[in-house]
Parts: structure tokens; C-alpha cells; sequence
């Protein structure tokens, strides 16, 4: 069979008509990889801002959420009652709960004295708060007063907080003008919304803001029996408790905050629209090459119709120039994007990385977009007339 | 048995309105099998123009072409196209593909036959260029030839293809004496081995005498003095 295929191939003519051009080619081949470039590195900064939205969403350890009505976002967390998280203990099905304190405080680099607001959790030592076991022991450090957990991951303008703690000095830092030291490293990661965090104790942190309602938390944990439906469970709460709270899983917690950044700020839109740029200067550099293509080509175009190869076959050998210009354009703006990515991530330690789904989108973005510039090229052959060629 | 070509009261156009211009008037022509014709007259008279007719590169406007006794007025796009795989065309300007080497030019030709495998193609290819005597340089590119060197090509591309009628415009116009006898030796032995129908458009007097017959046009008509050399 593979046999039969071998000895039934034809001269590579796509392939040929391409590569016999070389400076044409290359140029080619670095416009689209241009344009891949371009998609790839918007695509991957819009990607990695939801995902950044949500590093430390996703570290908790529970199955569902309240948070205020009133919350719209991490940046702007409003309160509500803690008594709604103990009722919500009434229900069967959850077994157990954790109140969590959540703002945006005023941390004085120890270096520089500058000050820099740092996302602040606060929690009872003794509650479970992330999935990460490695958390408990160090939660321990913090029942003594003004003690926090700094997140060694926060960015450099928070000071040398992690050097100094590893080198054993002693590291004093102040909050909201309050006094407190760092007890211990944790490993969270930043976000479009917080370039830092700490963890503290409840009691700690209300000495942090001594104006905070009485009785009010930002976030509240919960967590299910094993074999609970999380959403049987959301709908049943929300019956049950008043409208001044909000309950979501999860899941929805996450969505809640992606959503804000894709439909309530133009970060969203304006790496989508940089993607589209990309991809219309990527689609008029490939018409342009093809096209002239073609229009080069087509005395040669008309002897082989003249000859007796039908137009299809033609098509054919346009949409394999479309199909190999894909390939290979593809392929160093992939490796180019790898090391764009690595080079964000490390100046801005957020987790922009390749994915499959986008490593895909792209390529399918470059295929349509050498296809599509190959089927409008594609017309002018329309025109090659077999008797002209005489 | 049919005449492999039967023109009958052809007529062809270019224009129209006021520009219009009358290039074929009421010709008439047979081309039989293993029979080599040449056309001569002066450029300008409509040889070329009636080439393409034959070829069923054009569309017949009136008149009747018949060519392996199908009939070209009215025929569709899919039908000329069809006729055209059985006819070698050689052309003026040679039209070889720029990015394909003289063998692989040729194997375009080849590559036209049905059913057979990639090695029988090109191995097809390369005895056609050696029979035009380019065995050297199979490997050349056209902008690598001379100008005889590539008219040969462009021959033995449509010879690669099988042609059962062969149309040449001008097929000695650039090669020398020698060369250009040999290439028409090579055509006529075609003609008389497997009973190809060869019509050759010419203004080249060295090579009248392979003709089986010699047609004169003028004006376009074909003149009067349309006889057989034998």
C-alpha cells in the first residue's frame, strides 16, 4: 500500500515552486513567523493574567465560598457577616469551615522603607486554609501576635524579605504603621491584583485594622463530606441563608474572579484585539507572497493546463505552497514563544507558559490564515488562459 | 478510418463591434494518423490561431473542428481538457517550469500518464531527453540552458506525455541546422512508428522535405497551392 503510494508521488511541485525562491521563502517564512510570534505572545499574556487572577483562589482547601454581594474582585473584597459561615455548619453535608480576613494592606519595605500594598490573609492558625500540607506546621508560628508568613514569591519591591529570613537575621517590617516579623516563607505567587502576600493570624490581623466590623469576614471557606455534590449543596445554602451573602463553589469562586478581569477591566480585549492584529498582518503577508506567487507563475500555470492538468490539481499545488508556509512558519515562532515565555516569567514571575490549547490555536490561526490567503490567490489562476501561452 | 483532424468551413474571430477582426475564413483540413503536415505562410495569417483551435485551447465559434473525432464547437471545458492529455503541444516560447530542473520538466509530461510507477515515469523522462540529446543535463534548471536547449526540453516534455497527435509551433525555430534536422527526424519517426498525426506550423525551409503534405496559408485561407510533396 505504502508501496503503491510511493510510486504513484508526482514532481513535489508546491514544495519546489517554494524552495527554488529561497530569499522570497525566507521572507516569508519570517512574516508569518512574525505573526505567530505576535499571537502567541498576546494570546499567553491574556492566558496567564486570568490564570495569574487566580494563584491564590486556587490554593485553598475548600469546596465552597461565601463572599459578600458586594465583592467584586480580589482588590475589593467587602464583608460580611461570620455568622452566615456557622450557619452554614447547620447543614449536613458540610464538615468544616474557615473564616478568612482579605485586604489589600500597606507593607513597608525593610530595605528601602518604601510601602507597597500586599494582599493580606488573614485565618486561625489552627484552621485548615490551602490544599498544601507544608502550610500547617509554619500556621503554628503565628499565634503569637504580629507574627506573618511573607510569600517569598512576591516581587523585589517588597524588599529582600526571603534573603534576610534564610541568612537568619531577624526581619521587622511594618504594616499599616504596625509593627510585625516575619515568622516563616510560604510559596504562593503573585497576581495581576496583588504583587505580594502575607499570611497572618485572625488576631494579629485585626490589631493590623482595628477598624474592622466586628464579627465581619471577607471570605468564607467550606468544606463538604466526602461524596457531597458541591452544587446540591450551593443551592440548598443559598435557600437557606439571607441575602447578604454569596455562595459559590470553587470552581465558581475562580470564575468569579477571572470574569472580573475579562469583562469588567480592557485587559481582556486588548490582548485579544493585539492577537487579531497579529493575526491580520500575519494573513496580508501570506496574500502578498502567494499572490505574487501566482501571478509569477502563471505562463506556467497555463502550459500545464495546456497540457492537460486540470485546475483542481492546480489548486492543489497552491494550498500545498499555503499548507507547507503554515508548517514551517509555525515552527521557529513556536520555539520563539517558548523563550518569550520564559523571558516573562521571569521578569514578572507571572505563569505565562505554553499550553497544548493555545500552542493549537495558534497553529490553527496560522493554517486558516495560509489557507485563506492561498484560496484568494487561488483566483487569479482563474485567469490563466492555456491559449495565451502561444 | 476518421481523419485523426477535420476542419470544415472554420472561422474564427478576435474583437468585436467595429475592431472586430476576422483571423480564420472558412478553412478546411485533414490531418490523418502516422501523417506529417506542415503549415507555412507569413506571421500574422492565423497558423498560430488555428494551432490552438486544434489543441482545444480555444473556444471554436464557428465552424467544425473535429479532433479524434469528437467534436470541439460547443464541446465543454472538461471535454477540451480531457482531448487535451492526447495532444503534445510544443510551443514558441517554450514556457518550461522555472523551478524544475530539464528532467523534471519532462516528467510533468510523464507524470500525466495514468498508471504507471514514479520510476517508470522518470525513467521515461530521461529516454526522451536523450533521444533530444540532453542527457548532460538532466539536472539543469531552464535558466541554465540555452535557448535550442530548452526549446528540446520543452519537446520531449510533450513527447513524455504519449501524444496521439502532436502540435508544434515553430519547433526548429531556435536550434541549429543539425539539431533542428534530428529533433524533426525524431517527430517523424513518431508519425511513422506510432501512427501520430503530426501538424507543424513552420517558416524553417530546411525542413520541408519530411512533410507528408504542405499546407499554405494566407490571410486566413489556406491558399490554393496546398499540395503533397510526393
Amino acid at each position: 500500500m505504502l508501496g503503491r503510494i510511493w510510486q504513484g508521488r508526482r514532481i513535489p511541485l508546491a514544495w519546489l515552486l517554494l524552495t527554488r525562491q529561497p530569499v522570497r521563502l525566507a521572507v516569508a517564512l519570517a512574516g508569518i513567523a512574525f505573526a505567530g510570534i505576535l499571537m502567541f505572545m498576546q494570546l499567553g499574556f491574556r492566558d496567564g493574567l486570568f490564570d495569574a487572577s487566580v494563584t491564590i483562589h486556587r490554593l485553598f482547601d475548600t469546596d465552597l465560598v461565601l463572599i459578600s454581594p458586594r465583592s467584586s474582585s480580589s482588590v475589593s473584597m467587602a464583608g460580611f457577616p461570620r455568622r452566615r459561615l456557622v450557619q452554614a455548619m447547620a447543614d449536613p453535608d458540610v464538615e468544616g469551615i474557615t473564616p478568612v480576613h482579605w485586604n489589600l494592606l500597606l507593607w513597608r519595605n525593610p530595605d528601602t522603607k518604601a510601602t507597597r500594598s500586599i494582599l493580606t490573609l488573614g485565618f486561625e492558625p489552627a484552621d485548615p486554609l490551602f490544599t498544601d500540607p507544608s502550610l500547617a506546621p509554619k500556621a503554628k508560628l503565628l499565634q503569637d501576635r504580629g507574627r506573618v508568613l511573607f510569600d517569598e514569591l512576591s516581587r523585589p519591591e517588597f524588599g529582600p524579605v526571603a534573603e534576610w529570613f534564610r541568612g537568619g537575621r531577624t526581619v521587622e517590617s511594618e504594616i499599616n504603621g504596625k509593627k510585625v516579623r516575619v515568622a516563616g516563607l510560604v510559596g504562593l505567587g503573585t497576581s495581576f491584583g496583588a504583587d505580594g502576600n502575607l499570611l497572618t493570624s485572625q488576631e494579629t490581623y485585626l490589631q493590623l485594622l482595628p477598624n474592622t466590623p466586628p464579627g465581619s469576614i471577607e471570605v468564607g471557606l467550606i468544606r463538604l463530606r466526602a461524596g457531597a455534590n458541591a452544587d446540591v449543596v450551593v443551592e440548598r445554602l443559598k435557600r437557606d441563608l439571607p441575602d447578604d451573602v454569596n455562595v459559590l463553589t470553587k470552581t465558581g469562586f475562580i470564575a468569579f474572579e477571572q470574569n472580573y478581569w475579562r469583562s469588567s477591566t480592557s485587559i481582556g480585549f486588548i490582548f485579544t484585539l493585539g492577537a487579531a492584529m497579529g493575526f491580520v498582518v500575519g494573513c496580508v503577508i501570506v496574500y502578498q507572497i502567494l499572490y505574487s506567487d501566482v501571478s509569477d507563475h502563471l505562463p506556467e500555470y497555463a502550459t500545464l493546463m495546456a497540457m492537460g492538468y486540470r485546475l483542481p490539481t492546480l489548486l492543489g499545488v497552491v494550498a500545498r505552497e499555503g499548507m507547507l508556509l503554515a508548517v514551517f512558519g509555525y515552527l521557529p515562532a513556536y520555539a520563539a514563544g517558548q523563550g518569550l515565555y520564559l523571558l516573562v516569567r521571569n521578569a514578572t514571575q507571572l505563569p505565562v507558559s505554553m499550553n497544548l490549547t493555545r500552542a493549537l490555536t495558534v497553529f490553527i490561526m496560522i493554517l486558516v490564515m495560509c489557507m485563506g490567503s492561498a484560496t484568494l490567490a487561488m483566483r487569479r489562476l482563474g485567469d490563466a488562459d492555456p491559449a495565451e501561452i502561444f | 478510418m476518421a481523419a485523426m483532424v477535420r476542419l470544415e468551413g472554420l472561422r474564427h474571430s478576435f474583437g468585436s463591434g467595429v475592431n472586430r477582426r476576422q483571423v480564420l475564413q472558412d478553412i478546411s483540413l485533414c490531418v490523418d494518423a502516422g501523417e506529417v503536415v506542415l503549415l507555412t505562410g507569413p506571421s500574422g495569417c492565423g497558423k498560430t490561431t488555428l494551432l490552438t483551435l486544434i489543441g482545444a485551447l480555444r473556444q471554436v465559434q464557428e465552424g467544425s473542428v473535429h479532433v479524434f473525432g469528437e467534436e470541439l464547437n460547443g464541446a465543454s471545458r472538461a471535454a477540451r481538457l480531457k482531448l487535451r492529455r492526447r495532444i503534445g503541444m510544443i510551443i514558441q516560447g517554450h514556457n518550461l517550469l522555472r523551478c524544475l530542473t530539464a528532467e523534471q520538466n519532462v516528467q510533468m509530461g510523464a507524470d500525466l500518464l495514468q498508471g504507471l510507477s514514479y520510476r517508470a515515469r522518470r525513467d521515461r523522462s530521461r529516454e526522451w531527453l536523450r533521444a533530444v540529446g540532453l542527457s548532460d543535463h538532466l539536472g539543469k534548471l531552464p535558466h541554465d540552458l540555452s535557448g535550442g536547449q530548452k526549446q528540446r526540453v520543452s519537446i520531449a516534455r510533450a513527447l513524455a506525455a504519449r501524444p496521439q497527435l502532436l502540435l508544434a509551433d515553430e519547433p526548429t525555430a531556435s536550434l541549429d541546422s543539425r539539431t533542428g534536422r534530428e529533433v524533426v527526424e525524431l517527430l517523424k519517426g513518431l508519425a511513422k512508428d506510432q501512427g501520430c498525426g503530426v501538424l507543424m506550423v513552420t517558416h524553417d525551409p530546411r525542413i520541408l522535405d519530411v512533410a507528408d503534405r504542405l499546407v499554405q496559408m494566407e490571410d486566413g485561407q489556406l491558399s490554393k497551392g496546398a499540395f503533397a510533396i510526393e
